[in-house]
C-alpha cells in the first residue's frame, strides 16, 4: 500500500481498478491546511489523463504488473518496436505509451517493459544512458565561468544544457529521470 | 571532471539569496530591531493540526520560532527578528523542503493592519536594494511593489472567485481544496495580495476579531499565486490558547497523529505579552521570487535528495 506522501513522478498506482502513472505531481500545502497531492495521471490502458487530488490519508494500491527485460529494436511511425531478451517475443509499444523515454532510446538499448494482464503498457529506461551529441555551438575560449551553459543536440534529437566545454561529437551522460546532463564520457 | 554540476549552476541564484538576506537584516536593522536566536530543539512546539515536527530524542525540531520569540516579547523586548531553520516533516515540494529558512519578526504595540503596512515597506526596500526599482519581474510577470497593495478578505475572495463560500466551505471540508484549486492562482497578479481575516479554527495562535469572533486577525501574503508569509495579531490570553491547543491536539488525534506536549511556560508568559502582531516569511520563497526560481530547489545549494 502507498500513502499520499509516497507520491511522485513515475509511480504507478490502482486507481477505480485501472493502472495509472503519475505523470505531473504537486505538493501544495496552504499556511496551517493540511497537505494536499495535486496529481495528473495518465491511464496505462486507454491513455487518458485524468486530475485528482488526494489528501495525507489517502492510500493506494500499486499497480500490479509485471517487468521483462528487452531490447529497442526499430521505430516505424508511432510504433516503437522490442525484444523480449529470453523469448525474443516481439511487442511494440505506442509513441504516447512511450512518453518522454523516446528523448534517450537508441536502438540495441536494454529496456524494461512493464505488461499489464500480460499487455505491454509502459517502458522502463535504465538511470544512465550515454548519448551522442550531434550539434553544438562551439566553445567561445575563455567561457569558464562555472555555472554557464549551453544548449546541444543529442543523437535522439533531444535538446539539452550542458557546460561550455562539450564539443559536437562527444558522449556525454544523461539522467532519464530528470533529463538533466551528468558528466562527460570518455570513451 | 566536476560532477555537481548542478550544483556550479545554482551560483547565480546563492550569490542573489545571500544579498537578499543581507538586505533583510539591514532592513531590520534600520528599524531598531533585536536580531535574536533562539534554540532549534525545543521541548514542546506549538501543537497545530497540519504541521509534524520531527523528533530529536525526547525533544522536538522547531517548526518555527514562534513560541521562543513570543517568551521574548512577553520578557521585554518589543522589536525582535529572527532568521532560522525550522523542520518540518513530510513536506517536500516545489514550494516546499522539510528544512527550510524562516524569517519571523515581532513588534508589541501593532496590530495586523499596521504589519502589512511594515511588510510593503520591507519588499519596496528588498527590490530597491536588490534592484534599485519599485518593481521586479516573476516567471514572465511584473509585479508592482508600490505601495498600497491588494487586500482582500478570505470570504470576498471565497465569493469572488469560488463556487462556494467561505463558509459552505469549511462545512464541507473543502476550504483547503478550494483555496488552492481557485482561489491562490488569482492572488498577487500584477501586485502582490493580502488575503485576511482568516476563520478563527485556521489561526491557532492569532487574536479574533473584537466584531466577530468567528474570525481570526490573521493574513497571507501572495506574490505571482505564491504563498510567502502568513502573519497575525497575536492572541494574548492564555487560558483561550490552552483551548486552542488542546483542540489543535484532539485534531490531530482524530487524525491518527502524534499528540504534542503543551508548551506550558509560554502559556505562562501570555499573561506578560503585550498587545503585538508577527509573521513567518519564508526565505527560500522570497528568494525564489528575487532570483526568477519555479522551483525551491534552484535557491538551496542542496536539496535534501542530493545529500
Amino acid at each position: 500500500m502507498y500513502t499520499a506522501s509516497d507520491l511522485r513522478k513515475g509511480l504507478r498506482i490502482m486507481l477505480d481498478d485501472d493502472p495509472y502513472i503519475v505523470v505531473d505531481f504537486q505538493f501544495v500545502k496552504p499556511g496551517k491546511g493540511q497537505s494536499l497531492y495535486r496529481c495528473k495521471l495518465r491511464n496505462l490502458l486507454v491513455g487518458t489523463m485524468v486530475d485528482r487530488t488526494f489528501r495525507e490519508v489517502d492510500t493506494f494500491k500499486p499497480a500490479d504488473m509485471q517487468e521483462k527485460t528487452m531490447q529497442f529494436l526499430y521505430r516505424e511511425g508511432d510504433h516503437y518496436n522490442f525484444m523480449d531478451t529470453e523469448s525474443y517475443e516481439q511487442i511494440h509499444l505506442m509513441e504516447e505509451q512511450i512518453g518522454d523515454a523516446k528523448n534517450f532510446l537508441i536502438d540495441n538499448m536494454e529496456v524494461r517493459i512493464l505488461l499489464f494482464r500480460d499487455r505491454p503498457i509502459d517502458i522502463t529506461l535504465p538511470n544512465f544512458v550515454d548519448l551522442v551529441v550531434t550539434e553544438a555551438p562551439p566553445w567561445i575560449k575563455g567561457d569558464t565561468v562555472s555555472g554557464n551553459y549551453k544548449p546541444v543536440i543529442l543523437e535522439t534529437g533531444y535538446k539539452v544544457a550542458v557546460p561550455p566545454f562539450i564539443e559536437q561529437g562527444e558522449k556525454i551522460r544523461i539522467d532519464t529521470r530528470s533529463g538533466e546532463y551528468l558528466t562527460r564520457v570518455k570513451e | 571532471m566536476n560532477t555537481d554540476w548542478k550544483l556550479s549552476r545554482r551560483k547565480v541564484a546563492l550569490e542573489t539569496r545571500a544579498a537578499l538576506i543581507q538586505a533583510v537584516r539591514e532592513f531590520f536593522l534600520s528599524r531598531n530591531y533585536l536580531e535574536v536566536e533562539t534554540p532549534q530543539r525545543i521541548p514542546a512546539p506549538a501543537p497545530e493540526a497540519h504541521i509534524d515536527a520531527f523528533l530529536s530524542e525526547e525533544w522536538f525540531l522547531q517548526t518555527s520560532p514562534e513560541v521562543c520569540m513570543k517568551r521574548m516579547l512577553a520578557a521585554g523586548y518589543p522589536r525582535i527578528f529572527q532568521i532560522c531553520r525550522c523542520f518540518r516533516r513530510h513536506e517536500r515540494g516545489d514550494r516546499h523542503l522539510p528544512e527550510f529558512t524562516m524569517l519571523e519578526w515581532y513588534r508589541a504595540g501593532i496590530d495586523y493592519h499596521d504589519l502589512m503596512e511594515e511588510c510593503e515597506d520591507l519588499f519596496l526596500f528588498l527590490v530597491g536594494k536588490m534592484r534599485g526599482e519599485r518593481s521586479l519581474e516573476y516567471r514572465g510577470e511584473k509585479i508592482d511593489l508600490g505601495k498600497p497593495w491588494g487586500r482582500i478578505s478570505v470570504r470576498d475572495a471565497f465569493d469572488l472567485f469560488a463556487t462556494i463560500s467561505m463558509t459552505v466551505s469549511l462545512e464541507k471540508g473543502l476550504f483547503d481544496e478550494t483555496l488552492v484549486r481557485d482561489i491562490e492562482p488569482r492572488l498577487g497578479r500584477g501586485k502582490p495580495t493580502f488575503l485576511y481575516d482568516y476563520p478563527a479554527a485556521l489561526g491557532a495562535l492569532a487574536r479574533t476579531k473584537r466584531q466577530d469572533k468567528g474570525l481570526a486577525e490573521r493574513f497571507e501574503i501572495y506574490l505571482s499565486g505564491l504563498e510567502i508569509a502568513n502573519g497575525f495579531s497575536e492572541l494574548t490570553d492564555p487560558d483561550e490558547q490552552r483551548r486552542r491547543f488542546e483542540e489543535e491536539n484532539r485534531r490531530r488525534r482524530l487524525a491518527g497523529k502524534g499528540v504534542c506536549p503543551l508548551p506550558d511556560r509560554f502559556l505562562e508568559s501570555l499573561r506578560h505579552l503585550p498587545e503585538s502582531a508577527g509573521i513567518a516569511l519564508g526565505v527560500d520563497r522570497l528568494a525564489m521570487i528575487f532570483c526568477d526560481a519555479s522551483s525551491i530547489d534552484e535557491v538551496v545549494a542542496f536539496t535534501p535528495e542530493e545529500l
